[in-house]
């Protein structure tokens, strides 16, 4: 491995801006990202995530910051960088008129690999397309074009792999199959760096970070994220929910109400002000409050919420 | 199931690799012949365009035409004006299609176009030839298309004279009785396909390698794949040289394909050296690629690119002395020809195939396209950007 940082850390940046026309898509973000560990990407659509990911690659320059990745300056060696980098782009980026064996040749090629037929070969039967290589890219079905992606990008042994929403648009299966692999990937060593919209995914990952709106606002591991929220939920359950989820936003202490499923999550930073609010619904006959740990879609919407009115 | 995992080398060397230039370029030479192939549309293209239009053209454009429509405005019914009608059909460059009576008709004929000529043969012509008077014989030409009319006219002279000979007076006076009221100019080239075909090899392969290139760049954009060739390590130098190469076999073909129909079907010769005009050939193929694939570099859409080649390719065209004599153009005009690698070519080929001429005598073009594709391929790797922002 060359100029690998003893510290472990694989992905070190402070300070990354970016605009577009005036716009900043990214303010001030910092992150560090330990080697050989799966990290998430959370925030909501526009929020600079896929541009956080580009910066990172060398495919954007960064307005102002610094880091490095893999021990390699982000800003001049883009192309030492690409060299151990995996990315997956967020739309399916292969060639659609090329062939699974022609496209992950033509990546094996371009790595400069010693054996591209044979590598690309043997890329084909991990991923299972055995007897399907001659078949063109574009008409693979949606999960076997992120799991051919994903194969491309793995192909010339990155250490890094950069997934930019890899799992959009594919069956509950497949999203399960994708995510084994890059449990698999990162126990080989890989760093994972994925974004997602997915609740689900992001508690599948060691670490998880949440941007929205060019600003990191929350990272850690799951339970850190939820416990530093500082959220207090209720959950109730009963009745007439509905009158009770159309009566209580915008009264004192509650800054969240979420219906999921058969009961309602309420929430709320202020813990007095809220007690004191649901205090005359806790005796409504019919309503079971309890009292409940927040789950991270409540921390997450709460953050989006409260971003929404500091940054918009 | 999780097998992508099964790494056998996961230490791997991530230094430069021994002929990483060549093992790149090399990939994206493969990349770009196989979407070629895979691209029916396309690869119908690189055949039907220079037969279509070699043929269209070749068939088409002709600057001696014959057979125009020409009316007669009849005033007398007399053998010489019999015999002098008859003489200009036999030229078979008119062909009467209407006999008027008056002169309004004849007037609206010609100025709607119906016919191209109009041939007035005023009352008592015959009589007044026999006495000597000189009457006026009047053809007029529709002059709007210049090239059509000179020819034509070009005729009359003889023509009439022919007319005279069989009827009147045998091959006795040298001098005409009878005025005709038109100009006439000789042309001795009647065949227009000779100096047509050579300049259309330049012209057909102007276009299509233009076109090629143009798109290429754009079409990565549009399509997304662009943003994944940029994460891999690939240098511009290389997706350059990637997407001409193939496109050079691509034109290659093309000119074998025009210049062969021109030789057996338009019996153009080759009086110079094949090999000579090959390698030229091939340099012009490969500056019109580097141009396209610079103006790929600068557009935004597949759109704009196409737009970008037609605005280099009319003006192509209409300064390269393919149309018009580059001679005859103004000077700020012809500074512009020597700036499009067509006037260079055609130059080449006209001279390669008509005149015989040699490399030596072709030096100054040779250097002049071998410029205008460093610059073109200089200005695409600079343009070319290496980042999405």
């Amino acid at each position: 491995m060359t100029a690998a940082p003893a510290n472990g850390i694989a992905i070190d940046v402070k300070g990354l801006s970016k605009s577009f026309g005036g716009r900043e898509v990214v303010h001030d973000l910092s992150m560090q990202v330990k080697r050989g560990s799966i990290y998430g990407f959370l925030g909501p659509n526009g929020s600079g995530k896929t541009t956080t990911i580009r910066m990172l690659c060398g495919l954007l320059t960064p307005d102002s910051g610094e880091g490095s990745c893999l021990g390699y300056d982000i800003r001049r060696d883009a192309d030492r960088i690409k060299r151990q980098v995996g990315y997956m782009t967020q739309r399916f980026s292969l060639y659609q008129d090329l062939s699974v064996r022609e496209n992950l040749e033509f990546v094996a090629r371009l790595y400069g690999m010693q054996d591209p037929r044979g590598a690309a070969q043997e890329m084909v039967r991990r991923l299972g397309l055995s007897g399907r290589e001659g078949q063109l890219a574009g008409e693979l079905s949606g999960g076997w074009k992120q799991r051919l992606a994903l194969g491309a990008c793995t192909l010339p042994n990155p250490q890094l792999l950069l997934l930019d929403e890899p799992t959009a648009g594919v069956d509950p299966k497949a999203r399960r199959d994708f995510w084994n692999e890059i449990h698999a990937l990162a126990a080989h060593g890989l760093t994972v760096l994925v974004s997602t919209h997915y609740m689900d995914e992001a508690e599948r990952c060691h670490e998880i970070a949440y941007i929205a709106y060019g600003h990191l606002l929350a990272h850690g591991t799951v339970d850190e994220v939820i416990a530093k929220s500082a959220l207090t939920t209720y959950t109730v359950i009963g009745d007439d929910l509905q009158l009770v989820a159309a009566e209580l936003p915008g009264k004192p202490g509650v800054d969240m109400v979420a219906p999921f499923g058969t009961s309602l999550h309420v929430s709320g930073r202020d813990t007095a002000a809220l007690e004191a609010t649901i205090a005359p619904y806790r005796e409504r006959p019919g309503l079971h409050w309890q009292h409940g740990a927040p789950s991270l879609e409540d921390v997450f919407i709460e953050l989006m919420s409260r971003s929404k009115d500091n940054f918009q | 199931m999780s097998v992508i995992a099964e790494q056998s080398n996961p230490e791997r060397d991530v230094s430069e690799p021994r002929f990483g230039f060549w093992l790149r370029s090399y990939a994206m030479v493969v990349k770009e012949f196989i979407q070629l192939r895979r691209d029916r549309v396309s690869f119908a293209m690189i055949v039907m365009i220079p037969v279509m239009q070699l043929l269209l053209f070749g068939y088409a454009i002709n600057t001696t035409p014959r057979n125009m429509p020409a009316a007669v405005l009849l005033q007398e019914d007399s053998d010489l004006a019999r015999s002098i009608l008859k003489a200009l059909e036999n030229t078979t460059y008119f062909h009467f299609t209407r006999e008027v009576h008056d002169v309004a008709e004849f007037d609206n004929l010609l100025k709607s176009g119906k016919v191209l000529f109009g041939v007035e043969i005023p009352r008592g012509f015959e009589r007044a030839v026999r006495r000597g008077d000189h009457p006026s014989l009047l053809v007029a030409a529709d002059a709007t298309d210049p090239i059509a009319a000179s020819s034509a006219l070009g005729s009359l002279s003889v023509v009439v004279q022919t007319a005279l000979e069989h009827d009147l007076y045998a091959g006795d006076p040298p001098s005409l009785p009878f005025e005709i009221r038109a100009h006439a100019r000789y042309n001795p080239a009647a065949s227009s396909r000779l100096n047509i075909v050579p300049g259309l090899v330049g012209t057909i392969l102007t276009m299509t390698m233009l076109i090629f290139t143009a798109l290429s760049v754009t079409r990565e954009i549009e399509r997304g794949t662009m943003e994944n060739l940029l994460s891999m390590p690939i240098k511009p130098v290389e997706v350059m040289f990637g997407k001409i190469v193939p496109y050079v076999l691509v034109g290659f073909i093309q000119a074998f394909l025009i210049i062969g129909i021109g030789v057996s079907l338009f019996g153009v010769p080759i009086l110079g050296n094949v090999l000579t005009l090959a390698l030229l050939s091939t340099l012009f193929i490969t500056t019109n690629l580097s141009i396209g694939y610079t103006f790929s570099t600068i557009v935004q859409n597949q759109l704009q690119a196409m737009q970008l080649s037609m605005m280099f390719f009319l003006p192509s065209i209409l300064l390269s002395g393919f149309m018009f004599p580059f001679a005859g153009m103004p000077v700020w005009a012809q500074y512009l020809g020597e700036g499009l690698p067509l006037t260079h070519y055609i130059r080449i080929v006209r001279a390669i195939m008509l005149k015989g001429a040699t490399l030596q005598n072709l030096q100054y073009d040779t250097i002049a396209l071998i410029a205008l594709m460093l610059l073109a391929m200089t200005i695409a790797v600079t343009r070319f950007r290496r980042t999405l922002d």
